[in-house]
């Protein structure tokens, strides 16, 4: 998560929420985000909410760590049945960070424990970790699946060592496969995260990155463009002109790259970033955010949402152990949104999925742009023909163009 | 050295044989207010302590800029061997677009202080004002100001002086205004050389307006100079051109702060009241004269001001367009110059054509409306005003680009100006090349001293309306002076250029230039668009063209990529304020067809800055 947190209103110290949130809560899916704020080194082009081992301490430690996030859980809780909200099975759980396995895989095991006592667990349930290539074991993985982990998505980036090297990451690329070996062998689903559009990458060192990655023959793949984030090392470097600045036509050419190359893969796009080889493979918990599920997120920077009510937590661990310690909130502030915000918000997320938005759900200024939408190639005729609004290949590139077409005025 | 005079001559009961009245000739920086202002405090009439700088200069902008839009008239006593003087300063405006206003106070006058920086020379304003001053048989004091600048060469340009109007250069004064150094000599010389009004105190009172100025508080205040008879207080008066009649309910003289008197005799000078609020009913040249004994014949040099060069001002914000009418009607009780109508742009929206002098006009009209109204302005490129003859012999008067005629055109005529560019002379070569490229016609040269050159063209006036005096400025790095004033009109080979967005003409960007010169306009405007023109969805040609004929094509290509990567951990609310500011930013475009352009590419595009970083490589 970024940095910087949004502006919002204060969120009440016992956290408790309004009635909004509460109101047809038992009719929606819930799922846990639980943050790791810990990471080896500091990556250049990293704006997330993370430290490296040594800048913490007290609860914030990573030692301390687990048992400060289970208080939250404890916390969360309490504040969903003191504010009217039953009690509801963990439908998805995804650890991220941060380095979520810089932790002891036993740390990460205690939390999610903890969160299934609480509410308990869907059979069938999605619980996700982020890994790094380089801190993970054989005998790590296999107790996180022990502990009910389903699934690892690691961070490969790239399989090319001078982009690995301008994005800091300090993994080996030949480490890649076997990570994904083991994760097999320990019976996880195995998801790759791939970065494109890195200062210096050429569109054959992205082929190159995208032709290994699906190589490993994995489940699911997201691809993300690279955000160069105000404060950032690499947003220095490119200042400095030390590394050449980003390009939209070059990850607009290495996007359409990534589309075609997945796709003879064998992968689908569900979302506008994210491929999976079955529609059950999908990431349901990134879904969840798209669709406007209930989600509790843990940890400090955190964000949560439930019921058109959405905080977010303080942002530095001292700080986030500090407030649990003395049982308040660790929420930094929070939004209600009315009807017409939470509508905007619906059209805005649900226009990256390959579902679509339903054409009948948008304003009727939006269902009129859908016909020049379509003369423009940004939406596929046939869906839009059986009622969803759903983005061609061009129209992912421009999903924020199209959404801004067809909101209401 | 005289002291001080010990009493002051009475208004209304003053001997014409003691009152001089003078004005001050000078180029916006030489330091005239300085000098008004030193001349203020020798003679006692602003006490030290109140003297903020240049006194007479009232509007903020007038004080920032230096220079003096309006004139004023301050009545100073002073006494030489024993006598009372009553001395009569007429502060004229500085700049070429006022030469109307300067012709009339020089009228009101029996001499000038020709003011000429001692470091510089005398300037081509100036010298078009010494000029006029000699054609209204002024008497000359010449005077080098800033006599105590390291850079002044005082020799030089008093050898100068003295050849442009007879005499000899040790005649020459030498002063500065900063600090006070031959103020007092000056003063006496004013007493000594210049002549004292004569008129008729017993014929029917005749008085020439020289200056009408707006006051929030008192109406108009008319300021005028009496040739014959007496005005009184109560009295009605009578506007010999309008043939309007007024009460006067006040008169009296500036000394500096409006004093009341029991009327105004024959040479004497001062203000009015009569409580109208427009200035257009009390117009600069206009005689006044007593209406129960009005004179026959009113005084000579009557002229309406005519607006020379016109632009369309547009409001940022659509909605502040009920402001610029008010702010323009408020600025046009003070601005009998100042013109305008309503107008339409498609691109632009609701604003105003408006009708100015010169550029120094426009600017300082359009710095007034967004500093003392608070306005953010678009100003289209100024233009000026073409007479087209259509073939079925119907004349049309173009003063916007949108308006010229789409039928067969006979003619075209358009203004022409005959203007004074005074340089040294390692720039003449410079000059030429500017002015030819101009289509400017030389009309002679003379060396005004050895290194100093004045050279006369007759030039388009729609040729340097836009960019030449700056050019001018670059090319004599800052030495050539220009002075111009209107003269006739000529057929010319003039064509319009359309602009078109994605087919879809932006009646903002058209310009009407010389055959000639329409590619080049073509290119440096689709250029400057694509350049500022953010990519769009789809491809959008850029064209310029006259009639149906493309001479000049960009294009924008279309943008590919506009999508967020992700959401942070459910960063929700951060993505949804991106996606609102941008839908802000949508509402502050201009659609020209499906084209999304910002305002600030209009305004950049309609900007000179890029003639003048061209003209300065």
């Amino acid at each position: 998560m970024p940095s910087v947190l949004p502006l919002g209103d204060p969120a009440p110290s016992d956290g408790l929420l309004p009635q909004q949130a509460a109101d047809g809560s038992a009719d929606r899916a819930f799922g846990l985000y639980v943050h790791i704020p810990f990471c080896a080194v500091r990556c250049g082009y990293c704006d997330f909410n993370t430290y490296t081992a040594t800048e913490l301490g007290g609860g914030a430690s990573q030692d301390a760590y687990a048992t400060t996030a289970i208080s939250e859980v404890d916390f969360a809780a309490t504040v969903l049945r003191d504010s009217g909200i039953p009690d509801r099975p963990l439908g998805t759980v995804f650890f991220g960070g941060g380095t979520p396995t810089l932790l002891p895989a036993e740390d990460l095991g205690r939390i999610l424990k903890a969160a299934i006592n609480k509410w308990g667990i869907e059979a069938g349930a999605e619980v996700t970790t982020e890994a790094n290539p380089d801190s993970v074991t054989p005998e790590s993985l296999a107790v996180l699946k022990d502990a009910g982990f389903t699934r690892v998505s690691f961070g490969m980036q790239s399989a090319v060592p001078h982009v690995l090297k301008v994005l800091d990451r300090t993994h080996t690329p030949s480490r890649v496969p076997q990570v994904v070996q083991w994760a097999r062998e320990a019976g996880l689903a195995v998801s790759l995260d791939l970065i494109y559009g890195t200062p210096g990458e050429s569109l054959e060192d992205w082929r190159y990155s995208l032709e290994t990655a699906l190589s490993y023959q994995p489940d699911h793949i997201s691809a993300y463009a690279l955000i160069v984030e105000d404060g950032t090392k690499l947003a220095a470097q490119i200042r400095r002109g030390e590394v050449p600045g980003i390009d939209d036509d070059d990850h607009a050419d290495k996007y359409e790259l990534a589309d075609q190359l997945i796709g003879e893969a064998g992968l689908s796009w569900y979302e506008v970033s994210n491929w999976s080889r079955t529609p059950e493979q999908a990431c349901r918990h990134n879904l969840a955010y798209w669709r406007g599920d209930d989600w509790w997120g843990i940890g400090p920077g955190a964000h949560s949402h439930v019921g058109g009510v959405r905080w977010w937590n303080v942002k530095h661990p001292t700080a986030y152990a500090g407030r649990l310690a003395q049982g308040l909130s660790p929420a930094a502030g929070r939004e209600t949104l009315d009807d017409g915000t939470r509508d905007m918000e619906r059209i805005m997320l649900e226009a990256r999925l390959a579902s679509g938005v339903g054409v009948s759900s948008l304003g009727e200024s939006g269902r009129k742009a859908v016909a020049g939408l379509i003369a423009d190639g940004l939406v596929d005729p046939a869906s839009a023909f059986r009622g969803r609004l759903v983005l061609t290949l061009k129209g992912r590139l421009l999903a924020d163009a199209v959404v801004r077409r067809i909101l209401p005025d | 050295m005289s002291p001080m005079a010990r009493t002051a001559p009475v208004p209304a009961a003053t001997d014409p044989a003691i009152i001089r009245n003078f004005c001050i000739i000078a180029h916006i920086d030489h330091g005239k207010s300085t000098l008004a202002d030193r001349m203020l405090q020798y003679t006692g009439v602003v006490q030290s302590r109140d003297m903020k700088a240049q006194y007479l200069d009232r509007m903020d902008i007038e004080r920032e800029r230096g220079i003096t839009i309006k004139s004023q008239a301050v009545r100073m006593p002073w006494e030489l061997d024993g006598t009372s003087y009553a001395l009569n300063m007429i502060d004229t405006p500085g700049h070429v677009d006022f030469t109307y206003e300067v012709s009339r106070s020089l009228a009101a006058c029996e001499g000038a202080v020709l003011l000429v920086d001692a470091a510089q020379g005398i300037e081509a304003q100036t010298l078009a004002n010494l000029y006029l001053a000699m054609e209204n048989n002024l008497t000359i004091i010449p005077v080098l100001n800033k006599i105590d600048l390291p850079a002044a060469q005082p020799e030089k340009y008093a050898a100068e002086l003295a050849s442009l109007i007879g005499g000899d250069p040790d005649d020459v004064l030498r002063v500065s205004g900063k600090t006070g150094m031959g103020v007092e000599a000056l003063l006496d010389k004013i007493v000594r050389d210049l002549p004292a009004p004569e008129g008729d105190a017993n014929a029917p009172a005749r008085a020439m307006i020289f200056d009408s100025v707006y006051d929030t508080y008192r109406g108009v205040v008319t300021y005028v100079r009496v040739v014959d008879g007496m005005l009184h207080p109560r009295e009605r008066i009578q506007m010999m051109s309008t043939r309007a009649t007024h009460e006067l309910l006040e008169i009296g003289v500036s000394s500096p702060e409006p004093t009341p008197s029991k009327g105004l005799g024959v040479g004497e000078v001062g203000y009015l009241i009569t409580g109208v609020k427009d200035v257009r009913l009390s117009k600069v040249g206009d005689t006044v004269t007593n209406l129960a004994k009005p004179a026959a014949d009113s005084l000579p040099g009557y002229a309406d001001a005519k607006p020379m060069v016109f632009s369309g001002l547009y409001p940022l914000d659509g909605t502040d367009y009920p402001v610029l009418r008010d702010a323009l009607e408020k600025l046009m009780l003070n601005d009998a110059a100042l013109v305008y109508e309503p107008e339409t742009s498609a691109a632009l929206g609701f604003g105003f054509r408006v009708g100015f002098l010169g550029l120094l006009h426009l600017e300082i009209t359009r710095e007034r409306l967004e500093r003392e109204y608070n306005l953010d302005l678009i100003s289209t490129a100024p233009n000026v005003e073409y007479e087209v003859t259509l073939e079925d012999k119907k004349v049309v008067h173009v003063t916007n680009p949108s308006e010229y005629p789409s039928g067969k055109i006979a003619e075209v005529r358009e203004p022409m100006v005959s203007a004074t560019i005074l340089a040294p002379n390692e720039f003449v070569g410079a000059i030429m090349e500017l002015c030819q490229s101009r289509r400017g016609v030389m009309g002679g040269m003379d060396y005004l001293s050895e290194d100093r050159v004045e050279i006369r063209y007759r030039l388009p006036l729609a040729e340097i309306v836009f960019d030449f005096f700056d050019i001018l400025k670059s090319k004599t790095r800052g030495y050539g002076s220009l002075d111009w004033k209107a003269d006739g009109e000529q057929v010319a080979d003039l064509v319009k250029v359309d602009i078109m967005l994605q087919g879809e003409q932006v009646d903002a960007f058209s310009a009407i230039t010389h055959r000639d010169k329409a590619y080049a306009y073509g290119v440096m405007m689709t250029t400057k668009l694509r350049e500022l023109i953010p990519r769009q969805q789809f491809e959008v040609p850029i064209q310029a063209a006259i009639g149906s004929r493309i001479i000049a094509r960009e294009s924008i290509r279309a943008i590919r990529k506009d999508v967020l990567a992700k959401c942070y951990g459910g960063d929700i609310s951060r993505k949804r304020k991106l996606l609102e500011k941008q839908k802000e930013g949508k509402k502050r475009m201009k659609m020209v067809g499906r084209v999304e352009v910002p305002q600030e590419a209009f305004i950049a595009a309609l900007t000179t800055d890029e003639s003048k970083d061209k003209a300065r490589k």
